[in-house]
């Protein structure tokens, strides 16, 4: 065949082919860039030389990595915010994996009605969550503090743990827990050896889920604290003067580990699977 | 393990007038079978016809709503399923997904408090010759091997009876054809009784013994392959085992031995034992590959006309019309004495009387064919 | 990635077979329903009766008496339209930019990401691990008279020196679609994902091209992630007070800002409970006629 029978596209026209079939992937591109700009920039003024106003960059200093406590109140909100994840998280896990295991694995009255129940909180507004809660604790001559914040978050959590543990229970091919039983184990062996590890990843995905609601709560935290200070809270009240740069290094801080985590427990289910 | 007889002399497996509903819907109605010791036994059948659901029953995964099911002495019927000497194996295997292909097999053994267990899974394992898997997960296996892994765990713990739920199902034709021959050569071997569901009556009639084929919750007729094949009691089996040709006649006279029938002005012979009915109206029955392509012989239909051919290797497959326009299916086996057929062309069909078969003509002559074999 | 799949709402699986023993469902509902039932049920319900109590002349400040005056709805609502208007088309702007921004990022990830596409996933909802707060205070900085955007901006003939875009409607509205971008962008690659891929190429073989194939088999099939999106982001927006107090000014204020103030600020809980009810119900409205037009079988 003889070459050059169809002449070669001008390099125009093959640059504006490859922008045409990839102007997707360019643009998604962009889309994460504009979510990433104000983490980067966080991050960024992590380091910043700034003293109390972290405002405006003053210089790159490795100190406040060094010494992320060094800010007053930081380090206190930090340890409230993770004791209350870490007590919400085991509680709202619990209650809605129970939950779960009843609506994806028995029959029930009211089914319709739990339905809604789980469904309300998660599509009332926070506001009207907190304001709610905090309209009755004040009813009740109840002060907020620490135990009103777990709380609130127990509650607002439930839900989402209930969907997501639910969902993998739902993915879970009941005919492996009858062959269970076919394998002689009765219905607590089932659950211990067949049902609980098939079921753990979504189990752990909801705990991971909850824990990042409730640290990062704000609306309903803040009608419900009373004095405590939690580190939303503490990054809202220092909004107008300026956040302290110790506060970047958590929300970093925070970001690596959390995907540490994620990246962690990618690569242990690809390992699960296979063996 | 291997080459010893392993089924103890526990007795046969009884189903008593069981019958299972589901509110309003009877997916088993009123069925009674007794699978002998150590037989292979076939539970055959369309979909939705409730072998399925027989099975389950015997494994203890669903109750019947009525009837008892008995294995020698012991009565199961409302024994939970891990209290029966019973396994199954499921239709898409249902291995663990979380644990090794050694862990798979050990499980039962394990959940009865068999500390040792290496033994008996490394045995199992060899069984089906797939001994260098132990360490393997499910998801990295076959669909072929995963199958047999499925048998292995099964077997491993000596059950009384095994059971089958459509093992086979998910197998390209190759593998399955495989799988058949190795099933029947393990049940030889260990001598349970497998109780094998399926919906494939090639499948059916390779494997068992004998085969009961089931149509909407009960049993049409239970049998060898040859025994349903060639003398079947009922127009579903006719037609749902292999292929069949039906015409609606009526009885002239039974004397001597033989039913004489007409039909469109044609005479057949059938012979008595081979009438399932007292009724006037019957079904003649007779099988494609028992049509000859001449016109002697003292069951003859002359002047039918060749609608279609098929070559498929073996044999040539003709589709004929007769003068009534009925279709006929012939099949010619590819060997001498060919007729070399082709469409348009004038043909008679002749068939040995002892080849034919009487049925109840009260019937639908379709019953049974041309069923959507999908699951 | 189980927790991802979860939110994603893939209901993969046979249908489970369900047992009938009598007591066990219920132990297993009882304590996380009776959580709920206390603490958002009865709040709910004296949110409600706080919402018709009115404080008597005189008394002191915070003490309240029970009097049903319903004409609390009224006078909040009449007190308060401009920011309760405001938040309704503020979380509408939101959403819309948020499902246009989020779709077609959706659209790559589940058509053409190859093997990237768990950790696209993950950077998906990454952001999120650094606190919300953080991330909208940083935009405050980024949109700032000092910051590089505006600075830009002023670069440009017809932009006067005084232009500002924090304390704007456009800050609080871009800060709206942004924080809520991931929780349009996962259940919109949910439905995405599903779509098998052949069912494009049918519509190509059956003379379609791109567009129209877009049009008529893709989005329809993604419709129920696009309903889940819109609420996801919507119902969370229109309450939303934080966005506005970071980034916007007292004239941008929404109706969560009016409430939290009501809570805070100025002593007066019946105003606050009846405009939190009047939002309540006007987003339970809205999305019952919502779903009820679009038609989705299980939100949970």
């Amino acid at each position: 065949m003889k070459k050059d029978l169809l002449p070669r596209p001008s390099l125009s026209h093959r640059t504006g082919r490859w922008f045409s079939r990839n102007l997707i992937r360019i643009y998604a591109v962009l889309a994460f860039i504009y979510l990433f700009i104000p983490v980067a920039y966080t991050f960024a003024f992590s380091f910043n030389d700034a003293g109390k106003s972290n405002l405006v960059w003053k210089g790159f200093t490795l100190d406040n990595w060094k010494n992320p406590c060094g800010a007053p109140q930081v380090c206190t909100a930090v340890a409230n915010s993770l004791e209350i994840g870490i007590i919400s998280t085991v509680l709202a896990t619990i209650l809605g994996t129970m939950i779960a295991f009843a609506i994806g694995r028995h029959k029930f009255r009211g089914r319709k009605t739990t339905n809604l129940l789980i469904f309300l909180p998660m599509a009332t507004p926070e506001v009207v969550l907190g304001a709610s809660l905090l309209a009755m604790f004040l009813n009740l001559r109840i002060n907020p503090g620490f135990w009103t914040i777990v709380i609130a978050h127990v509650m607002f959590c439930i839900s989402f743990v209930v969907v997501t543990v639910k969902a993998r229970i739902a993915s879970l091919d009941p005919k492996l827990e009858q062959a269970a039983m076919d394998l002689y184990a009765n219905e607590r062996e089932t659950f211990r050896y067949v049902t609980l590890p098939l079921v753990m990843p979504g189990i752990a995905g909801a705990a991971l889920l909850a824990f990042s609601l409730s640290f990062d709560d704000f609306i309903i935290t803040n009608f419900n604290s009373g004095i405590v200070s939690t580190f939303p809270k503490f990054v809202y009240v220092s909004a107008a003067r300026g956040i302290p740069a110790q506060a970047n290094v958590i929300g970093s801080a925070m970001f690596f580990i959390a995907l540490i985590i994620v990246i962690v427990g990618q690569v242990v289910s690809r390992q699960r699977k296979r063996g | 393990m291997a080459g010893q007889k392993v089924a103890l002399d526990t007795g046969d497996l009884v189903l008593n007038r069981v019958s299972k509903y589901y509110g309003d819907f009877c997916a088993v109605d009123d069925l009674s079978l007794t699978v002998p010791d150590g037989s292979f036994f076939a539970l055959l059948g369309p979909s939705g016809c409730g072998k399925t659901t027989t099975l389950r029953m015997i494994a203890g995964l669903e109750e019947p709503t009525q009837g008892t099911i008995n294995i020698g002495e012991t009565d199961i019927t409302t024994q939970k399923p891990y209290r029966r000497n019973v396994n199954t194996v499921f239709q898409n295997y249902a291995l663990f997904p979380h644990l090794t292909i050694f862990e798979n097999i050990a499980f039962g053994l394990r959940r009865r408090g068999i500390k040792e267990v290496k033994n008996e899974v490394m045995a199992a394992l060899e069984l089906v010759e797939l001994a260098h898997l132990a360490e393997r997960k499910p998801g990295q296996l076959s669909g072929g091997q995963q199958q047999r892994i499925a048998v292995a765990r099964a077997i491993v713990n000596r059950p009384e009876v095994l059971l089958l739920d459509e093992p086979l199902g998910a197998l390209d034709l190759k593998l399955r054809r495989q799988m058949q021959i190795e099933l029947k050569r393990i049940q030889m071997e260990i001598g349970i009784t497998f109780i094998h569901v399926t919906h494939d009556q090639e499948e059916a009639m390779t494997m068992a013994d004998t085969i009961a084929v089931m149509n909407q919750g009960k049993i049409e007729q239970m049998g060898s392959a040859t025994e349903l094949y060639e003398a079947p009691k009922t127009a579903f089996v006719a037609n749902f085992l292999g292929q069949c040709n039906l015409i609606k006649a009526k009885v002239q006279s039974r004397t001597g031995g033989k039913a004489v029938v007409s039909a469109k002005g044609h005479t057949f012979e059938i012979p008595l034992s081979r009438v399932s009915t007292e009724s006037d109206s019957v079904l003649l029955g007779v099988r494609p590959e028992k049509l000859r392509l001449d016109d002697s012989g003292t069951n003859s239909i002359k002047d039918c006309i060749v609608t279609d051919r098929s070559f498929v290797g073996t044999s040539t497959q003709y589709l004929l019309k007769t003068p009534w326009d009925l279709e006929l299916i012939a099949f010619e086996q590819n060997d001498e004495g060919l007729h070399d057929l082709h469409v348009g062309d004038k043909v008679s069909v002749e068939w040995d009387p002892e080849h034919t078969f009487g049925l109840d003509g009260s019937q639908d002559i379709n019953a049974g064919a041309d069923l959507d074999e999908e699951e | 990635m189980a927790f991802l799949h979860a939110a994603t709402g893939s209901h993969s699986g046979p249908k489970s077979e369900l047992k009938s023993k009598s007591w066990t469902p219920y132990l297993l509902l009882a304590p996380g329903l009776i959580w709920l039932v206390t603490f958002f049920i009865f709040p709910i319900l004296s949110l409600a009766s706080t919402s018709t109590m009115v404080r008597p002349e005189g008394a002191q400040i915070g003490t309240y008496v029970q009097e049903l005056r319903f004409a609390n709805y009224i006078d909040a609502f009449q007190a308060n339209q401009e920011q309760y208007i405001r938040s309704f088309v503020y979380a509408a702007i939101a959403t819309l930019l948020a499902l246009a921004i989020a779709y077609p990022l959706a659209y790559m990830i589940a058509f053409k990401s190859g093997k990237y596409r768990n950790i696209l996933l993950v950077m998906v909802v990454a952001p999120f691990f650094t606190s919300f707060l953080l991330r909208t205070v940083a935009w405050t900085q980024i949109l700032g008279d000092e910051g590089p955007i505006v600075s830009t901006l002023k670069l440009l003939p017809f932009v006067g020196d005084s232009m500002r875009l924090t304390s704007t409607p456009f800050a609080v509205v871009s800060g709206l679609t942004y924080n809520f971008l991931p929780f349009m962008t996962l259940p919109l690659y949910a439905s995405l994902e599903r779509i098998d891929p052949r069912t494009l190429e049918a519509a190509g073989d059956l003379y379609a091209n791109g567009f129209t194939t877009f049009r008529k088999v893709t989005v329809p099939l993604s419709m129920p992630g696009v309903v889940a999106g819109t609420l996801l982001t919507f119902i969370p927006a229109a309450g939303d007070y934080v966005n506005a107090a970071i980034l916007g000014s007292p004239s941008t204020k929404m109706i969560g800002n009016v409430i939290e103030s009501r809570f805070f600020a100025v002593v007066d809980y019946p105003t606050a409970a009846a405009l939190s009810f009047t939002l309540m119900a006007t987003i339970l409205i809205l999305v019952t006629l919502y779903i009820r037009r679009s038609g989705t079988d299980e939100l949970v």
